[in-house]
């Protein structure tokens, strides 16, 4: 969160209430979660830690008055959060782990776990389809649906290779 | 209260005799609804054709029933599942098997017009699908003329040119990239809403995905059931 705080505030200096609309903006329905209080608690560790200021602008009330702008520290760590490449969750580790205890414990059939797996995320998939087809054609937010529906395609796609490997392994319950 | 379209009851089909006998449909029970869009998924080799094929008139169970719009479809004549088959039951396959001779619109009007159709109906109609599946502009094209995913729309359009009591589809993505997938799980979406009656066999989760149900088949048999209608 604070990286993405920092990163909207780097197009110019703004209002938290702007900053929350950019944000909802990019995020579509996957944004509804986000309550208003986040982005204030958030500038706020952000000055704390030097990366934002603020000055008083004549308009709003409270703590829309501030108009927020990066400091060089904070234009600094911007730049090195958009040259980092991590990937949040590259491989579905719990699960396997899951299915490799249950297994080996005969705690639960790993079929099983496997159907109820799929019917969660055949679930998932066909609200995020249905969002994403809600979307008007180019809208930004469209695009982060669509790359949450081939997740959860690429990963209903494992749940049939699990099913299959454990379906001929002996250790079977 | 709605009323069941189609509906199969301990429905069975082997192929083979003695040790190389293969059941393929394995005591199949299923009640489709009017309106209902159902998925079938499942591994290759575990009947989903088969139970189609069933469905639809294609093929003769070894045993049980299919009943179709309240009619016992495996009991019927030749003649009477060929007239069937033609009139009632629209047919999608990942292959396509658009006439490659004849334009799209001319395609979709086919079986209208062996329904008995007038041509000036047929075309009508035709002209109409055409447009709802998004190719006003190539109702003049030859099959060879048009993408992969334009040629489904195209078989989809003809699928429902006789307003069929259901839609049977085989794997209708099985054949189309990404982009083209997404053309026609809109469309599929659409006919959902339409009200069309719906059977799909498919290995796309975004396909499925757009069901009311999703069955899962193992072995000739159905084993689980995901229901995604009503809360979303
Ligand atoms: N005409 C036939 N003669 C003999 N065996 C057949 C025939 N048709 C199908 N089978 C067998 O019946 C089983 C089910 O086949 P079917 O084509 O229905 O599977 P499927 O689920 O559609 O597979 P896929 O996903 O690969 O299309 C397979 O074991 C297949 O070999
Ligand atoms: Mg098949």
């Amino acid at each position: 969160m604070q990286d993405v705080v920092l990163a909207l505030l780097a197009k110019e200096p703004s209002h938290g209430y702007q900053l929350r609309a950019r944000l909802r903006d990019a995020l579509g329905p996957l944004g509804e979660a986000l309550n208003d209080g986040q982005i204030y608690v958030t500038l706020t560790r952000l000055e704390k830690a030097g990366l934002v200021t603020w000055e008083p602008a004549g308009e709003g009330e409270g703590r829309d008055r501030k108009v927020y702008a990066l400091t060089p520290a904070g234009q600094h760590r911007v730049a090195e959060w958009l040259t980092e490449v991590a990937w949040p969750r590259p491989a579905p580790t719990d699960f396997h782990l899951k299915l490799t205890a249950a297994a080996a414990a005969r705690l639960a059939d790993p079929i099983a776990l496997v159907d109820a797996q799929r019917r969660e995320l055949l679930r998932l998939l066909r609200d995020a389809q249905r969002a994403a087809l809600a979307e008007p054609p180019g809208s930004v937010a469209g695009l982060l649906l669509e790359g949450q529906v081939l997740r959860l395609e690429a990963d209903l796609k494992w749940l049939d290779a699990c099913e299959q490997a454990w379906t001929t392994r002996g250790d079977r319950k | 209260m709605t009323e069941a379209v189609l509906r199969t009851r301990k429905l069975r089909k082997e192929f083979g005799k003695g040790d190389g006998r293969v059941r393929a449909v394995d005591d199949v029970d299923l009640a489709v609804d009017a309106g209902e869009t159902v998925a079938v998924m499942g591994p290759s080799g575990c009947g989903k054709s088969t139970l189609l094929h069933l469905l639809g008139g294609l093929q003769r169970p070894t045993g049980g029933e299919v009943e179709l719009g309240g009619r016992r479809v495996e009991t019927m004549s030749e003649r009477a599942l060929a007239r069937l088959r033609r009139d009632r039951i629209g047919f999608v396959f990942q292959a396509f098997h658009l006439m490659p001779e004849l334009t799209a619109v001319e395609n979709v009007e086919v079986p209208a017009l062996l329904a008995g159709r007038s041509p000036r109906a047929a075309r009508t109609t035709a002209l109409d699908l055409l447009d709802q599946v998004g190719l006003a502009d190539r109702t003049g094209h030859l099959p060879s003329a048009l993408s992969g995913g334009q040629r489904q729309r195209v078989a989809i359009a003809r699928a429902l040119s006789t307003e069929p009591l259901v839609v049977l589809a085989d794997e209708p993505t099985g054949n189309l990239d990404s982009a083209a997938t997404a053309e026609v799980l809109r469309l599929f979406d659409r006919l959902h809403r339409a009200g069309q009656t719906l059977v799909v066999v498919t290995h796309d989760a975004r396909i499925a995905a757009t069901a009311d149900r999703i069955l899962s088949m193992r072995d000739g048999a159905l084993v689980d059931q995901t229901v995604l209608a009503g809360a979303a």
